[in-house]
C-alpha cells in the first residue's frame, strides 16, 4: 500500500510569529521545521504500510527557498521519498491554490491508496487544505480521524464530531485528515538520520505542475488592514505564600459566583 | 457593493438549529438583502425556528443516508447555484461540517475561501470579514477580490443570536445528486459523549486545567473544582494530544470557543492555540508556577505558585461552604 502524506515546514512554533509588513503574509523566511500536527500523519501512514506488509511513504510539501529541513525530519522517519514544490511565484496563494499545488504533486507521484494530512497547520491554521484536496482529485475523505484501521481496501475511522465521534467506513482511495495524539510519532534514529540525507527530494515549480495562475495573481482575497486588537487591563499577580487560595475566593464571592 | 442574497449553512443538533447557526442568521440579516437557510437534514422540523431568526427560505436536502455532510451538502448547494440561483454570500459555522463543506464548494465554485472570521462587513464595493491571529493580538481583515458566491466561516460566539419574530421559512427541496467516487465514505454508527454538568461552551464558570497538573490523575482536582462551582471542566491542546482527557474537554482554536462569566486556568501557560480560545471570558484566574507564562498577560487574577498546593486548598475552601 502507497501513502502520500503532505507535510507543512512552518517557522519553529517556539519563536513568537510576525507579519512581513510588505506583504502582510507570515514571515517564513528563516529556518523551518516539521510541523508537529504533521508528525502524527507520518507515524500513521508508516504504521499503515507497516500493517500492509509493502508499500512505501512518500511526502508532498509545499515551502519557499527550497526548504527540505521539515522534510527531513519525516525523511528521517522512515518515508521514502518527497516532491517540494517551491517556487516564488507561490507566495501569496490560498488555501484553494494550495491544494491545487499538491493535488498536481500527489499525480506526479503517480497517485496512491491513501492521501493523509494534518486537520490545519499550526501556522495559518485555514483548515480547509485536506478537504479541498479531495475535491481537487475527486476522491472520498474522512476528516477528524482519531482512529483508522484499513482491511483489504476499506478504511475505518472513527471522526471526531461535537458531540462525541462517528464510525465511518471508506473506500479507498481516499484522503483523511488526522487529530494530533492520533498515533505516537516516532523519534527518528541515528541510522533514520543518516539515511534521510541521502532520500530523493524532487524539487519543482508551479509551472512544472501546470498550475497556474498561483501566488497574488491566483488568489480570490487580498489583506485590507492590519490592527492591534483591544488589550486587556493587566490585572492583580501575586506569588503563592500558602494563603493565596483566599484571594480567589474573594474574586469569586465578589462576582457573586460563589 | 451591496448584498443581496445571502445563505447561512445551517447546522442542526438533536432535532433544532445549533446557536452558532441562529448567531449566523441574526448576523446576515444586519448585512441587508433576502437570507436564506441551507441544511443537510429535514427543512420541515427547522422552518420555524430559521424563519424567527430571519431566513425566509430554508433549502433542505432531506436525510443524508450516512453520507458525509461536507460533501453531499456542498454538492447540493452546487446543484442550486447551477440551477440559477447563485447568493452572493454564503456563510458558515466554523464547526467540523461547516469546514467541510465550505472546503468542498470553494472547490466546486473555484472561489477562495475565508476562514476562523470572528466579524464580516461590507466596506464600499468589497466585502471584508475579519480573523484574530497570534493569540488574538492581531487583528487582520481580509476582503474578497473576485466574483461571488464568497465563502467565509465564521468562529462560534462571534455574534449574538436574536430573533426577528419572523413567520416559518419556506423549504424548497434541494436534493444531493450522485455523488461518485466523492461519496465513498458512509457513517455506521453515531457515538456521543456523555458528560454531566453544563456544556463546556454553554458554561457560566469554566475550570480547565494543562500540562502543570504534571499527570493525568491530578486532572480529577479539576473536576472536582468545576463541580463545586456548578461550571464544566475543559482542558489546554496539550493534555488532550497527551490522551489524559477526551478531545471534546479542549478549549482553543481547534477545540472549543468559551467566554463564560469566569474562566480558571491551572497549569496553563497560556499557548496562542488555547488563548484564542478563552480571551474572551469576562473573568480570568491564572494558576501557574512560571510568572513569565503569558496567560498571566491577560489574567485579572494571576496565582504564581504550584497548583498541587493551591487547588487542593481552594477545594476544601469551597467544600467549606457549600
Amino acid at each position: 500500500m502507497n501513502v502520500i502524506v503532505c507535510v507543512k515546514q512552518i517557522p519553529d512554533p517556539a519563536t513568537p510569529g510576525a507579519l512581513d509588513p510588505s506583504t502582510n503574509t507570515l514571515k517564513r523566511d528563516g529556518k523551518l521545521i516539521l510541523d508537529e500536527s504533521d508528525s502524527y500523519g507520518v507515524e500513521m501512514a508508516l504504521q499503515l504500510v507497516d500493517a500492509a506488509g509493502g508499500g512505501e511513504v512518500s511526502l508532498i510539501s509545499m515551502a519557499p527557498n527550497g526548504e527540505v529541513s521539515g522534510m527531513r525530519t519525516a525523511l528521517a522517519m522512515g518515508a521514502a521519498k518527497g516532491v517540494l514544490i517551491s517556487d516564488p511565484a507561490l507566495l501569496g496563494s490560498d488555501a484553494l491554490t494550495t491544494a491545487k499545488v499538491l493535488a498536481a504533486a500527489v499525480q506526479r507521484l503517480g497517485g496512491a491508496d491513501l492521501i493523509i494530512a494534518a486537520t490545519e497547520s499550526s501556522d495559518g491554521y485555514t483548515g480547509t487544505v485536506p478537504e479541498q484536496l479531495a475535491e481537487v482529485l475527486g476522491l472520498a475523505s474522512v476528516t477528524f480521524a482519531k482512529k483508522v484501521t484499513i482491511t483489504g481496501g476499506t478504511l475505518e475511522a472513527h471522526r471526531q464530531t461535537e458531540e462525541g465521534y462517528d464510525e465511518v467506513t471508506c473506500a479507498l482511495p481516499a484522503v483523511i485528515s488526522v487529530t494530533a495524539g492520533v498515533v505516537e510519532p516516532r523519534y527518528p534514529s541515528f541510522k533514520g538520520i543518516m539515511a534521510a540525507k541521502s532520500k530523493p527530494v524532487e524539487q519543482v515549480t508551479a509551472a512544472d505542475l501546470g498550475i497556474t495562475p498561483v501566488g497574488w495573481a491566483g488568489s480570490g482575497q487580498a489583506v485590507v488592514s492590519v490592527t492591534q486588537a483591544e488589550a486587556r487591563a493587566a490585572g492583580e499577580i501575586i506569588e503563592d505564600d500558602g494563603e493565596t487560595f483566599t484571594k480567589i475566593v474573594a474574586f469569586l464571592e465578589n462576582l457573586k459566583v460563589i | 457593493m451591496a448584498l443581496n442574497n445571502i445563505w447561512v449553512f445551517a447546522q442542526v443538533a438533536n432535532g433544532a438549529p445549533t446557536t452558532g447557526t441562529l448567531e449566523l442568521l441574526t448576523k446576515a440579516r444586519s448585512l441587508g438583502g433576502t437570507v436564506s437557510a441551507f441544511v443537510g437534514s429535514d427543512g420541515a422540523a427547522v422552518a420555524a425556528t430559521l424563519g424567527e431568526y430571519g431566513a425566509t427560505t430554508v433549502y433542505a436536502t432531506g436525510d443524508l443516508g450516512g453520507k458525509l455532510p461536507g460533501v453531499a451538502v456542498s454538492s447540493a448547494m452546487k446543484a442550486v447555484i447551477d440551477g440559477g440561483n447563485a447568493p452572493d454570500l454564503i456563510i458558515f459555522p466554523q464547526s467540523y461540517e461547516g469546514r467541510d463543506v465550505v472546503s468542498r464548494l470553494s472547490v466546486k465554485l473555484d472561489r477562495t475561501v475565508l476562514t476562523n472570521n470572528i466579524d464580516i462587513a461590507i466596506d464600499g464595493d468589497s466585502v471584508n470579514a475579519t480573523t484574530p491571529v497570534f493569540g488574538g493580538n492581531v487583528l487582520v481583515t481580509t476582503g474578497f477580490t473576485g466574483s461571488g458566491p464568497h465563502l467565509a466561516a465564521f468562529r462560534p460566539k462571534s455574534f449574538a443570536a436574536e430573533s426577528a419574530g419572523g413567520a416559518a421559512a419556506a423549504v424548497v427541496a434541494a436534493p444531493v445528486p450522485d455523488l461518485g467516487a466523492t461519496g465513498g465514505a458512509t457513517v455506521t454508527a453515531v457515538h456521543v459523549e456523555e458528560t454531566s454538568g453544563p456544556k463546556l461552551d454553554e458554561a457560566n464558570i469554566v475550570v480547565s486545567g494543562g500540562r502543570g497538573l504534571g499527570e493525568a490523575a491530578n486532572y480529577e482536582m479539576i473536576e472536582q473544582l468545576a463541580k463545586l462551582l456548578k461550571g464544566a471542566p475543559g482542558a489546554s491542546r496539550a493534555i488532550v494530544d497527551a490522551g489524559w482527557v477526551p478531545y471534546s474537554y479542549q478549549v482553543g482554536q481547534t477545540g472549543k470557543v468559551v467566554k463564560p462569566s469566569v474562566y480558571l486556568a491551572a497549569g496553563i501557560s497560556g499557548a496562542t492555540q488555547h488563548m484564542v480560545g478563552m480571551k474572551g471570558s469576562k473573568n480570568i484566574i491564572a494558576i501557574n508556577k512560571d510568572k513569565e507564562a503569558p496567560i498571566f498577560g491577560i489574567a485579572d487574577l494571576g496565582i504564581v505558585g504550584d497548583v498541587h498546593k493551591v487547588l487542593p486548598k481552594l477545594i476544601e475552601a469551597l467544600k467549606g461552604r457549600s
